[in-house]
């Protein structure tokens, strides 16, 4: 209790690290929206809930990593995971996902906990159990007072790539014949059928582009964070918070929520120390899911 | 002597693992079985790989020097493995399996306290000696457990000596060791936590102050909050233990958030090969280490602890741009000690045998070994390593350092 207390001075007595927090939480939080953006789009538009999710991103991780071993630049690797992981959506999508689509909740949601925990164990055999990251050897920006406040370029890189894939994927739903037929599919499979869409394919397409985003964003995570097989599910939870926080098909909603939950989750940190990082995100999930039922609740007696 | 099997097939195995290394006399032994449950896949997977290969480098070197010598017979070891998939439950099913099924009658132990944890009362219950390499954890020494024995120094001493260092460091500034702070970030586990509990013992008694006190989640890939106040509290000494991720995750943001504290102390360096991945944001930093090639023990079955470590990389080709990790060495030590101690007790009765290793007395390459009546080894002081220029330097305990200390510790 009493770190507690010190903790929450230490915010006013150096008012500088409010901004530490901050610039620290959107960094990471623009990852998370990264994932979650994937996951609204493949829950949206087919409703399945990929708990595979967070395997995906270190699976991208791995790509990169692996890529980086031969003398390849990081940076190569993020259009390279991007494109692996593609792949690796697309026949994830023939062989599981398009048998799970038309059953019901429980099945995709076992099917994907059941490619989840087969992920992260293929990755530990080809890859070993051990912690990776890629050292890109940059340097750190440093600025307020007495250079409190760091920016390491790398994750300054990393946060402008992820931002830039956001915005890239968002255009394309608005403009590309795909990603019309992609929205037509979300909102009415059958009616889209009717109008010649065929949705089979829309479903390969949006699978294989979630999972190549989220592959896209572990590439960005290995070079400034660190990855390990088991830390999909870290991924997983934020993504499934955000999502749920920003509502489907709310795009830019995703991205907002993404940034703000990576910035509570800092504060969350500093406060209660860092072991409750990820209970802040849970305890977030809770909150949200309790305003979202009471809203529900008041539509439902409005309709009434 | 219903304890006896051959095990041609496990023979095999460990022929085709050293094709290279000429056949021995020891060939016409006969075979003692010892079993283990190890972690093969899972989290602790690297580290059950690297256990699995000491003990089967030890086995190899035992017989190339014509095997164990039990009352005028010969012997040579192998060993059942089992996966145990990192999981404290599966390893106790397969500890079970081993000594019902396959009439294992002498036990190697699996990594990691947890497991060992979960496997100590089923050896308990049925009476099986066991010698463990890689279970740290003091908690596993005040069971009163009679048949469980340790070759490697306990957790809680991994980094008090640390505390020992940044003690001496300030008097020899004129400061009293008292105005010393120190931080401690150690993830939520036992092995962390008995990691606290030597540091927080050891900074009690130099009366010194911990300004942070802070657990890291099992699954860390960031801890900026922790090195934030670690920067507005300015202590003197840093330690972190939280496995490799604690490890890699530490060096990687102490780097970049440029974090100037004297003395940061760190467990599983190599492990995380910080040096490799993180280069210059390395240096400076302690690392607690059971054991180091460097150091001047030696014995008669591999020599000192450099020709230790030449043996085993040419074994394993696989170690050749590595240091060997102690992880390996300590798994050596181990079937050492049951080689030790079959041969004085002169007979394979589980209980002689299991008196015989209570009563060890030995200087290895790993260090000297004697257990005391709770089963850990009293005889081998814990090392502490300073990385100077991307090399690891013994710096302490002073007796077999090569190496002085250099204090404070830049931040690039």
């Amino acid at each position: 209790m009493d770190q507690i207390i010190s903790n929450i001075g230490l915010l006013f007595e150096f008012p500088v690290v409010n901004l530490k927090i901050l610039i620290d939480g959107i960094m990471i939080g623009a990852l998370f929206a990264l994932a979650a953006y994937g996951l609204a789009l493949v829950w949206g538009v087919m409703n399945v809930k990929n708990l595979a999710q967070g395997d995906f991103v270190i699976a991208g991780g791995y790509v990169a990593w692996s890529l980086t071993n031969i003398g390849i630049h990081p940076f190569l690797g993020i259009p390279a995971a991007f494109i692996v992981m593609w792949g690796i959506g697309w026949i994830t999508y023939k062989l599981v996902i398009k048998r799970v689509i038309e059953r019901d909740l429980f099945t995709s949601l076992l099917a994907t906990f059941g490619l989840a925990i087969m992920f992260a164990q293929i990755m530990n055999l080809m890859f070993g159990s051990d912690t990776q990251s890629i050292d890109l050897g940059y340097d750190t920006l440093h600025f307020g007072p007495g250079g409190f406040v760091d920016v390491p370029i790398s994750k300054l890189i990393g946060v402008i790539v992820a931002l830039s894939l956001a915005f890239g994927v968002i255009i394309f739903m608005k403009r590309s014949r795909m990603g019309q037929a992609i929205r037509a599919t979300a909102q009415d499979a059958r009616a889209a059928r009717v109008l010649g869409i065929d949705t089979d394919k829309v479903y390969a397409f949006t699978f294989s582009l979630n999972s190549a985003i989220c592959g896209a964003a572990g590439a960005i995570i290995v070079m400034a964070w660190v990855i390990q097989p088991f830390y999909g599910i870290t991924y997983s939870i934020r993504a499934f918070v955000i999502v749920t926080a920003a509502g489907l098909g709310n795009l830019p909603g995703v991205i907002a929520a993404g940034l703000g939950i990576g910035a509570m989750e800092q504060y969350g940190a500093h406060i209660f120390g860092i072991g409750y990082q990820q209970a802040i995100a849970v305890l977030l999930l809770l909150i949200v899911l309790f305003f979202r039922l009471l809203q529900q609740r008041r539509k439902r007696q409005v309709l009434q | 002597m219903g304890t006896l099997k051959k095990f041609g097939i496990s023979l095999l195995a460990t022929g085709a693992l050293f094709a290279s290394a000429p056949a021995a006399m020891a060939e016409d032994c006969d075979t003692i079985t010892l079993g283990a449950a190890i972690s093969l896949t899972g989290k602790y997977a690297t580290n059950g790989v690297h256990a699995k290969n000491g003990y089967e480098y030890a086995i190899q070197k035992i017989k190339d020097a014509g095997g164990v010598k039990v009352a005028d017979k010969c012997y040579n070891f192998s060993t059942i493995y089992y996966d145990d998939e990192s999981k404290g439950d599966r390893g106790a099913t397969l500890a079970e399996r081993l000594i019902n099924q396959d009439g294992v009658q002498y036990m190697l132990g699996p990594y990691s306290s947890g497991l060992t944890k979960a496997i100590a009362p089923v050896t308990e219950q049925y009476k099986i000696p066991m010698v463990e390499a890689e279970g740290a954890s003091r908690s596993l020494f005040n069971k009163g457990y009679k048949y469980l024995f340790a070759v490697l120094s306990t957790s809680e001493q991994y980094l008090a000596s640390a505390i020992t260092l940044a003690a001496e460091m300030a008097e020899k500034e004129g400061k009293d060791p008292k105005s010393v702070k120190v931080a401690i970030a150690v993830e939520n586990d036992p092995f962390s936590l008995d990691i606290r509990a030597g540091v927080q013992e050891d900074a009690k008694k130099y009366g010194m102050k911990i300004v942070l006190d802070e657990k890291l989640p099992r699954d860390l890939s960031d801890m900026s909050a922790i090195l934030t106040k670690v920067k507005l509290l300015k202590p003197d000494v840093l330690i972190v233990s939280g496995h490799s991720k604690g490890a890699a995750t530490a060096v990687r943001q102490i780097g970049e958030q440029n974090i100037d504290v004297p003395m940061i102390a760190v467990t599983h360096c190599e492990a995380a090969d910080v040096v490799g991945n993180f280069g210059k944001a390395a240096n400076g930093i302690l690392c607690s280490t059971q054991w180091a090639e460097t150091l001047s023990y030696e014995d008669d079955l591999f020599g000192t602890a450099a020709e230790y470590e030449a043996g085993f990389k040419e074994a394993f080709p696989e170690y050749t741009n590595k240091t060997v990790p102690y992880q390996v060495a300590q798994a050596s030590a181990a079937v050492y000690v049951f080689k030790d101690a079959f041969e004085r007790a002169g007979t394979l009765d589980k209980e002689m045998v299991r008196d015989a290793i209570s009563a060890t007395d030995m200087k290895t390459f790993y260090g000297d070994i004697r257990f005391s009546e709770a089963g850990n080894n009293i005889a081998k002081p814990m090392v502490l390593r300073q990385i100077q220029d991307g090399k690891y330097n013994v710096v302490a305990p002073s007796k077999f350092a090569s190496h002085k200390l250099e204090w404070p510790r830049e931040a690039e």
